[in-house]
C-alpha cells in the first residue's frame, strides 16, 4: 500500500576533513516500500543514513518529503519529520530497568508536556495494543533488560509506531539475529510496509535482501551506482555493482616454503557468533579468513587466543593440544594475536614504545627478577629498526605514534617471542598505505621464518593478494575454501553474503 | 604561554611548594630547620609513609585499597595483644600481624578479581569488616601493659622493650622508624623501576585488557598487589604499636586520608601523572612539614585537617587539569 509519502535525497554531498565521503548522491524511498541500501564497507551508506537521521549535516544537496524541502540539522529534526533509525546497538536505545510498556511510550513519558501522574492501567493497555498490532508476544510489564536482543529490536520498532514514524531506517537489523528471529523480523517488516511506512533496509546478506525488499540501491566509493526494482536485478548484478572495477593494489608476496601443520582447530564454538569452526594452518602458510563485518572473525580470533572462553572445540599447536584458559596460556602454547582494537587491546597507549615491545618477553630479559636495561633497549632498538617504526626514540609514548606505527609495535612485541602461530585481526584497519605495505612485508617475513599465519580481514583484495589459502566465514561458520588464485572478489563476496552454491 | 606555565607547575609545583613551606617555617622559627626537628618530622611521617606505599601499590594496578586504615588498626591491636595477653616471642609478634595483613589483602583480591566487585566498593566493605573485627577482638578497649582484663585479673604481659625500640630507638643517631621508612621507600622504588614484577604491575594498571592480551596473568598480578598493600599497612600498624607503646583502638582510621593525600600529591611530583613511590614519599613529607610547622605556629591540631584537605584538593586539581589536557 502506498499512502503517497515520498522521501527524496537529491545531490547529497559530504566530506570529512577534506576527504569526499559522498558525492552527488540521490536516493528515493516511497511509503509502503522496503528499499535495500547496499555497499561494501566504506561505500558511504552509513554516512548517507546518518545525514538522513540527523546525526551528520550534509555539506550540500537537499532532502524533501512529499516535495517539501526539509532542514535536518539534528536527530530531533529528523524525528519531527517522521524519520527514525534503529541502530545496531539496540541496547543503548532502551532503558533496561523500565518495563516494555514504559520503553515503548518513553518519548511521551519523558516529555515535559506529559501529565504529572501516570495512569498505569491505560499505559499498559496502550502498549499492549501496539504490540498486538505488530504480533509481538512479550509481556508489557516485563523489564526491557530481560528481553532477548531480537525482542529488544522489536520493542524499539514498536516505539517508532507510537511516534508515528513515516520512514524507518533499519541498520543491519539481522546481523545479530538467528534465522528464526530474522524470519520474525521480516513478518514485522511486512506489517510496517502494509501500514504505509517506508523502510530503508541495510544488510550484508543478499538472500534476505532479495526476499524482503522491493527495490535495491547500491553505493560504492561515496556514489550511488544503481537503483532498480528488485525484479530487474540478479544477485550477480548487485555484487558487480558493489565491487566495481577492482583497482589492484600491490601485494609483495614472498615465497615461503610450506611445511607441516602448526595450527589445527576443530569444532571451536561459542554463542551464536562462532558456530563450530574447523581449520588448519601449515608452517610458512598464510591463511586468510574473510567475511563481512559481524561474520564472527574477531570472535574466532579471540577464542583461538584464549581471550574469550570457547564452549566447545579443540586447538592443537605443532601436534600438542593448546590450553586456552587465557592469553597467557595461549602465548605459552605458541599462539599470539594482534587484535583488531589496536589502541584498546593491542598496545598500551600510555606507555613507552620500549615498555610495549618488551612486555611479553620480560622474563628472558631479566635476571633474578631485575630487568636488564641494556638488553631491553637493545631489543627495542633492534625491533624499531627492523620493522621501520617511526618514533623519535624508544622512550616515546606509544599513543603519540601514527596508527600504522602503533600497529607495528603491536606486531613487534610478539616477534621476540617464540610463537609458532600469528593471528592478525584486521591489521590494516586505519593504517596508511605505506605502513600497510610494511605490515604485509612483515607478515611475509614471518611466513618465511616458518610461522603459521592466520589473517582475518573483511578486505577481500588483501586476502586475494596475500594469502596462500582463503576461508570464507559467514554467520559463524567457514562456508567455503579457495586456494590461491582460485577466487575473485565476486566469489568471496558472494559466499560471505550467505550465498549458496545452487544460486551461483 | 599559559600552557607552558601549566606544564611547569605540574612538573615542579609540588617540590617548589615544599621548598616555600620549608623556607617560610625556617624564617618564622629558628628551631624549625634543626637536625632534631627535621628527624622529628621524618619520624612522624614514617608510619603514614608505609600506609601510603600500600595505597600506591593498589593504585599502580589501577585499583584502590580503602581498607589500609583499618588494617593498620587491626595490626596494631593484634601486635599489642600478642605481647600483653599471650606473651609471644618477638618474631611471632612481628610475623603474625604481617600474615594477617596479607590475609586482608587476599580477601580484597578475592572480592575484586574473582567476584569482580569494583575495587572501591570491595575495599570499602572490607574496611568496615576489618574495623569491626579489631574492635570485636579487643571488645572496644585499647591494649596496654598489664591492662585490666574484663574478669578483673591483670593481663600477664607488657609491651617488650626490644619491641618498643623499633618505634622509639635510634641507630647511629637516626630514629629507627626513619631508617625503616627510607629502606621501604628505596626498596619499593627499585621494585617498580627495575623488576619484572613491578613493571608488570605498572602495565596492568595502564590498561588491564591490553596487558592481559599481551600474555600477562593480570589476575595474579592484581592479587599480589593487594596482598602487598595489606602487608605494608600491617607493617604500619606494627610501627604504630611500637611508637606509642600500646595498642590504640582505631589507630589507623585517620591514616587512610593522610596516605591518600600523600599519594595524590605524589602524582604531580616531577610530572609523573601516575602513582609513584618517590612522589608518595614527597607527599608524605609535605604533610609532615605542614603539620609540624603549623603546630609551631600554635594552630590548633583540629584545624590541621582543613590544611591537609586543602593540600589534597590542590594536588588533585593540578594533576587532573593536567591529565585531562594531555589526553593521549
Amino acid at each position: 500500500m502506498n499512502n503517497g509519502n515520498v522521501l527524496e535525497m537529491n545531490g547529497i554531498e559530504k566530506s570529512f576533513a577534506g576527504v569526499k565521503a559522498l558525492s552527488q548522491v540521490d536516493f528515493r524511498v516511497k511509503g509502503g516500500e522496503v528499499h535495500a541500501l547496499l555497499g561494501a564497507n566504506g561505500a558511504g551508506k552509513s554516512t548517507l543514513m546518518k545525514i538522513l537521521s540527523g546525526a551528520y549535516e550534509a555539506d550540500g544537496g537537499e532532502i524533501r518529503i512529499n516535495g517539501q524541502a526539509l532542514q535536518i540539522r539534528s536527530p530531533a529534526d529528523a524525528k519531527a519529520a517522521g524519520i527514525h533509525c534503529v541502530y545496531q546497538e539496540v541496547d543503548t536505545s532502551l532503558v533496561p530497568q523500565l518495563s516494555v510498556a514504559e520503553n515503548i511510550l518513553l518519548d511521551r513519558l519523558a516529555s515535559s508536556r506529559g501529565k504529572a501522574w501516570l495512569r498505569w492501567g491505560s499505559l499498559y493497555a496502550e502498549a499492549q495494543k501496539i504490540l498486538d498490532q505488530l504480533g509481538l508476544q512479550v509481556s508489557v510489564r516485563q523489564k526491557a533488560g530481560s528481553l532477548t536482543l531480537a525482542e529488544k529490536q522489536l520493542v524499539l520498532i514498536a516505539r517508532l509506531l507510537v511516534e508515528e514514524a513515516k520512514f524507518i531506517i533499519l541498520d543491519e537489523p539481522t546481523a545479530p539475529l538467528s534465522l528464526e528471529e530474522a524470519d520474525r523480523l521480516f513478518l514485522i517488516v511486512d506489517r510496517l510496509k502494509a501500514a504505509g511506512i517506508g523502510i530503508v533496509f541495510i544488510s550484508h546478506r543478499l538472500p534476505e535482501v532479495f526476499r524482503v525488499c522491493d527495490a535495491i540501491s547500491v553505493m560504492r566509493d561515496g556514489r550511488m551506482i544503481t537503483t532498480e526494482p528488485k525484479t530487474n536485478l540478479q544477485p550477480g548484478d548487485v555484487i558487480r555493482a558493489m565491487l566495481g572495477r577492482s583497482f589492484d593494489e600491490e601485494y609483495p608476496k614472498l615465497d615461503a616454503s610450506i611445511g607441516d601443520v602448526v595450527l589445527e582447530v576443530k569444532g571451536v564454538a561459542a554463542g551464536h557468533r562462532v558456530r563450530g569452526v574447523d581449520l588448519e594452518v601449515r608452517s610458512g602458510e598464510i591463511v586468510a579468513v574473510v567475511g563481512l563485518v559481524g561474520a564472527g572473525k574477531t570472535e574466532l580470533s579471540r577464542l583461538l587466543f584464549g581471550a574469550d572462553e570457547a564452549e566447545r572445540g579443540r586447538v592443537t599447536v605443532g601436534g600438542k593440544q593448546a590450553k586456552l584458559s587465557g592469553p597467557a596460556a595461549a602465548v605459552a602454547s605458541g599462539i599470539v594475536l594482534v587484535p583488531e582494537e589496536r589502541r584498546k587491546e593491542g598496545i598500551l597507549v600510555g606507555e613507552s614504545v620500549l615498555h610495549n615491545l618488551s612486555l611479553p618477553v620480560l622474563r628472558p630479559l631479566s635476571r633474578m627478577g631485575f630487568i636488564s636495561g641494556s638488553s631491553e633497549r637493545k631489543l627495542a632498538d633492534g625491533m624499531i629498526g627492523r620493522l621501520g617504526i617511526k618514533t623519535p626514540s624508544s622512550g616515546q609514548l606509544t599513543g603519540y605514534l601514527s596508527g600504522g606505527n602503533q600497529q607495528k609495535v603491536a606486531i613487534g612485541k610478539w616477534m621476540s617471542t617464540e610463537a609458532d602461530v600469528f593471528i592478525f585481526d584486521e591489521p590494516t584497519k586505519g593504517v596508511d598505505v605505506g605502513a600497510k605495505r610494511d605490515i604485509f612485508r612483515i607478515i611475509g617475513e614471518l611466513a618465511c621464518q616458518g610461522k603459521g599465519i592466520l589473517y582475518l580481514t573483511c578486505e577481500f583484495a588483501e586476502a586475494l593478494g596475500l594469502a596462500d589459502r582463503i576461508l570464507v566465514m559467514c554467520d559463524g561458520r567457514i562456508v567455503k575454501q579457495f586456494a590461491r588464485g582460485e577466487a575473485t572478489q565476486e566469489d568471496l563476496l558472494y559466499y560471505a553474503s550467505a550465498g549458496r552454491e545452487e544460486l551461483a | 604561554m599559559n600552557n607552558k606555565l601549566l606544564q611547569f607547575s605540574f612538573k615542579y609545583g609540588a617540590l617548589i611548594f615544599i621548598g616555600l613551606v620549608l623556607l617560610f617555617f625556617s624564617l618564622y622559627n629558628e628551631y624549625f630547620f634543626t637536625y632534631g626537628n627535621l628527624t622529628d618530622i621524618l619520624r612522624s611521617i614514617s608510619i603514614v609513609t608505609f600506609v601510603a606505599i600500600a595505597v600506591t601499590i593498589s593504585l599502580t594496578v589501577d585499583g584502590f585499597d580503602l581498607s589500609v586504615g583499618s588494617t593498620v588498626s587491626l595490626s596494631t591491636v593484634v601486635t599489642a595483644t600478642l605481647m600483653v595477653w599471650f606473651q609471644m616471642p618477638l618474631v611471632l609478634v612481628i610475623v603474625i600481624p604481617i600474615v594477617i595483613g596479607a590475609l586482608v589483602g587476599l580477601l580484597n583480591a578475592f572480592l575484586i578479581v574473582k567476584v569482580r566487585i569494583p575495587d572501591l566498593l570491595a575495599t570499602l566493605a572490607v574496611m568496615y569488616i576489618v574495623s569491626g573485627i579489631h574492635k570485636t577482638y579487643t571488645k572496644g578497649y585499647s591494649i596496654y601493659s598489664n591492662m585490666q582484663m574484663q574478669d578483673g585479673t591483670k593481663a600477664p604481659g607488657v609491651m617488650e622493650k626490644d619491641f618498643l625500640w623499633i618505634g622509639q630507638g635510634k641507630l647511629l643517631g637516626v630514629p629507627f622508624p626513619v631508617i625503616l621508612m627510607i629502606v621501604a621507600v628505596i626498596g619499593a622504588h627499585l621494585f617498580f623501576k627495575y623488576t619484572r614484577w613491578g613493571r608488570q604491575m605498572i602495565m596492568t594498571g595502564g590498561n588491564e585488557e591490553a596487558a592481559r592480551l599481551s600474555g600477562l596473568k593480570v589476575k595474579k598480578i592484581r592479587t599480589i598487589a593487594y596482598v602487598a598493600s595489606g602487608v605494608f599497612a600491617a607493617i604500619g600498624g606494627i610501627l604504630f604499636a611500637a611508637r606509642v607503646g600500646s595498642g590504640q583502638i582505631d589507630a589507623g582510621s585517620p591514616l587512610l586520608m593522610e596516605a591518600v593525600a600523600a599519594v595524590f600529591v605524589g602524582y604531580s611530583v616531577l610530572g609523573a601523572g601516575r602513582p609513584n613511590v618517590f612522589g608518595t614519599f614527597v607527599g608524605a613529607v609535605l604533610t609532615g612539614v605542614l603539620i609540624n610547622g603549623l603546630t609551631m605556629l600554635h594552630v590548633q591540631y583540629y584545624t590541621t585537617d582543613i590544611i591537609k584537605g586543602a593540600v589534597l584538593v590542590l594536588a588533585l586539581a593540578v594533576t587532573f587539569i593536567h591529565l585531562t589536557r594531555r589526553k593521549v
